[in-house]
């Protein structure tokens, strides 16, 4: 069984408007997504298609507007998610509004210790809290200075040490490593994996770098406001994507070699992003597809498959 | 068009003197844009405080120079720096929740800063902020400018900081991590509007980013920082072909590629950041170096120039014989 199944999952949030007018931006319209023990789902896609909402509903942060989340055979919403906070836990995307800036590094990782009564002694907590620190390439000095001392970088490795410190089973890391410097982002997706080989961890990846997340994930889903468009195997996603988006998402990557870059040919997106709160009739990227035809506009295409284990979904899709 | 000399900052804390930056230069011209890369704690974002006026206590500038366009930056009193920043010098923080007030609107805030720093009168202003909010690519901006930043996702606030920082046409574009929150595709469009700024009116840009992809695509020449110095300088080609400082060589090697093997663990730098309480007296990358030799323990590398754009401080470049100590 897999550890987490999500079933058309949706989360609506309310925009301005009166009572005759409401609007709502459909940050997530109907997801459907599974995660195996020990695997980690990388998830991109354009900002503000849902990415974290998918989240942080996962957590219960966001009560869901419709859906199902099973986590582990239990179904998780706002009586039996106290009981699962110790296993599921979350690294922002923000290590600045994520920090509470009147507390020190030790104690900010400490807290969930604290609220978990995780640790029978004082001493025991103190080392923990340290444990979580070195992980993070953070030491015994950094334990009593405040958050704001600390460059943003440094920030979130304080953010990850502190969802570490309950020892979760299942981590949602929301762009854990985009503040960070190349070397230290590499020694965290280091350190994030071998912790996941150590402990059996279970990962939701969400970020914008795609060959971070290709290193790091088995898997990756590819979102287009608030629908997955595409998932497969992460090789098999720069070898063969198949959905338009995903091409151009792909073409767009800067890479880090001057030549590249110059003769690089990027498929420019044409056309205004759409709008959550009120998105395109039938496949939502038609707008501004290469490949769009009068049936995109009329039916919405589901997702199939179209190679083992790779599900698509576009009309055009071979 | 900015040149910044031989600058010297430290945050005076109560555990010590946290030297941030020790003795960095730079000059930017206009139309150029510069890429500052470098690790994290390494001191760019304080550069770019210092050059925006916006340094915080217990952090001051200990010695040096900063001149933009003939103003002397660091006598310029606060009353007069309000008016050039957003204005003139325009900057775009690495931190946009904290940069946007939570208790205005996105469109308030908007408004507010083209009023302050343009003639547009209050009606003009309100169009001009929509037309930044669609260019940078915020869909329904008129809807969007009545919310508050706690209802945008990530993408979409450091998208009103760069709407923002834009609206005003600054001379100089301080972008500090402009684009981590933002996918690719998005991240693209940016840098697309940037370099329109660059061609039509001819601003100069610093942009400070881990990314080394962008740095390849858009600077034309890049500062290489580690512990509050800058350790290697060139144009994009010398920093990634002919790349001569280690800590640069890392950080290229550390990069994960789309092409890659990803069964074998990434090639982070060894070992840990200087402590900037505790300076070594030599260079301060000796101890995480793969090729330290005695001299570099004690004594810090000068700047070696390679070629007329091209400089690095290590002191392999004694045994090269080509390069020559610049003064
Ligand atoms: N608390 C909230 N109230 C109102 N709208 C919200 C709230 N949180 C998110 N949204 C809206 O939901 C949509 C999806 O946001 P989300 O943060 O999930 O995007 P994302 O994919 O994580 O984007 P990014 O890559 O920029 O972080 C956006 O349109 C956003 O404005
Ligand atoms: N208010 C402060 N008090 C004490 N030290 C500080 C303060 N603000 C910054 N520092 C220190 O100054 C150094 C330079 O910080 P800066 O924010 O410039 O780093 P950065 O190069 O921008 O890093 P990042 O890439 O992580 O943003 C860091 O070591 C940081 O710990
Ligand atoms: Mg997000
Ligand atoms: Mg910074």
């Amino acid at each position: 069984m897999s550890l987490l199944t999500v079933s058309n999952l949706k989360k609506y949030f309310p925009v301005q408007g009166n009572m005759w007018n409401r609007k709502q931006v459909k940050a997530v319209d109907g997801i459907d997504l599974t995660i195996e023990r020990g695997e980690t789902l990388g998830l991109v896609g354009e900002s503000g298609c849902g990415k974290s909402t998918v989240g942080r509903v996962i957590l219960h942060l966001h009560e869901p507007t419709d859906g199902e989340i099973v986590y582990d055979g239990i179904n998780v919403t706002s009586s039996s998610i106290k009981n699962l906070r110790n296993r599921m836990q979350i690294v922002f995307q923000d290590p600045y509004s994520s920090l509470n800036p009147r507390m020190t590094v030790g104690d900010v990782v400490g807290e969930p210790l604290d609220i978990q009564n995780t640790c029978q002694t004082r001493a025991e907590r103190d080392e923990r809290v340290l444990e979580q620190l070195l992980l993070v390439g953070l030491n015994t000095d950094h334990l009593t200075r405040y958050p704001h001392e600390f460059s943003g970088g440094q920030r979130q490795r304080i953010s990850i040490a502190r969802a570490l410190a309950v020892k979760p089973e299942f981590i949602v890391c929301d762009e854990p490593v985009s503040a960070l410097d190349v070397s230290i982002q590499a020694q965290v997706i280091n350190t994030l994996i071998e912790l996941q080989d150590r402990l059996s961890l279970t990962y939701l990846f969400i970020a914008h770098n795609l060959a971070v997340v290709r290193h790091i994930s088995d898997r990756i889903g590819v979102m287009y406001l608030g629908k997955l468009v595409e998932v497969c195997e992460a090789k098999d996603l720069y070898l063969h994507p198949c959905h338009p988006y995903t091409q151009a998402l792909l073409s767009a990557i800067p890479l880090p070699d001057p030549k590249a870059a110059k003769g690089s040919n990027r498929i420019l997106l044409q056309g205004d992003v759409p709008s959550p709160i009120d998105p395109p009739s039938g496949c939502r990227f038609r707008t501004r597809c290469q490949k769009m035809k009068p049936v995109c506009a009329e039916e919405e295409p589901v997702l199939k498959e179209v190679a083992p284990g790779h599900i698509c979904a576009c009309h055009f899709c071979e | 068009m900015l040149s910044i000399n031989d600058l010297h900052f430290s945050f005076f804390t109560p555990a010590g003197e946290v030297r941030a930056l020790n003795g960095v230069s730079l000059d930017v011209a206009s139309g150029e844009v510069v890429g500052i890369v470098g690790e994290s704690g390494s001191g760019k974002s304080v550069t770019a405080s210092v050059i925006t006026g916006l340094t915080q206590a217990p952090g001051r500038v200990k010695s040096g120079e900063v001149m933009f366009n003939e103003i002397d930056i660091l006598s310029t009193g606060e009353k007069a720096m309000q008016k050039i920043r957003g204005g003139e010098i325009s900057m775009i923080f690495q931190d946009p929740m904290t940069s946007l007030n939570p208790v205005f609107t996105i469109g308030n805030q908007l408004i507010e800063a083209i009023l302050l720093h343009t003639d547009k009168n209050h009606k003009e202003a309100r169009a001009h902020a929509i037309h930044m909010m669609s260019q940078v690519g915020i869909p329904n901006p008129e809807i969007r400018m009545k919310q508050y930043s706690h209802e945008l996702s990530g993408g979409m606030r450091q998208r009103v900081m760069i709407a923002m920082a834009l609206s005003c046409e600054p001379k100089l574009l301080i972008a500090d991590e402009p684009t981590t929150a933002l996918d690719v595709t998005v991240q693209a469009q940016i840098l697309d509007l940037m370099k329109t700024l660059r061609s039509e009116t001819d601003a100069a840009v610093i942009l400070i980013t881990h990314d080394l992809g962008i740095v390849a695509d858009i600077c034309d020449t890049v500062v290489v920082m580690y512990a509050g110095t800058v350790v290697e300088r060139g144009t994009v080609d010398e920093i990634y072909d002919n790349t001569a400082h280690p800590y640069t060589r890392g950080l290229l090697d550390c990069l994960p590629r789309l092409d890659g093997d990803t069964d074998s663990p990434l090639e982070p730098i060894e070992g840990l950041p200087v402590d900037l309480l505790n300076m070594p007296p030599g260079c301060p990358f000796a101890s995480r170096c793969k090729h330290t030799m005695n001299i570099c323990l004690t004594t810090p590398s000068p700047e070696f120039e390679l070629s007329e754009s091209h400089t690095s401080r290590c002191w392999l470049h004694t045994a090269s014989r080509k390069a020559e100590v610049r003064a």
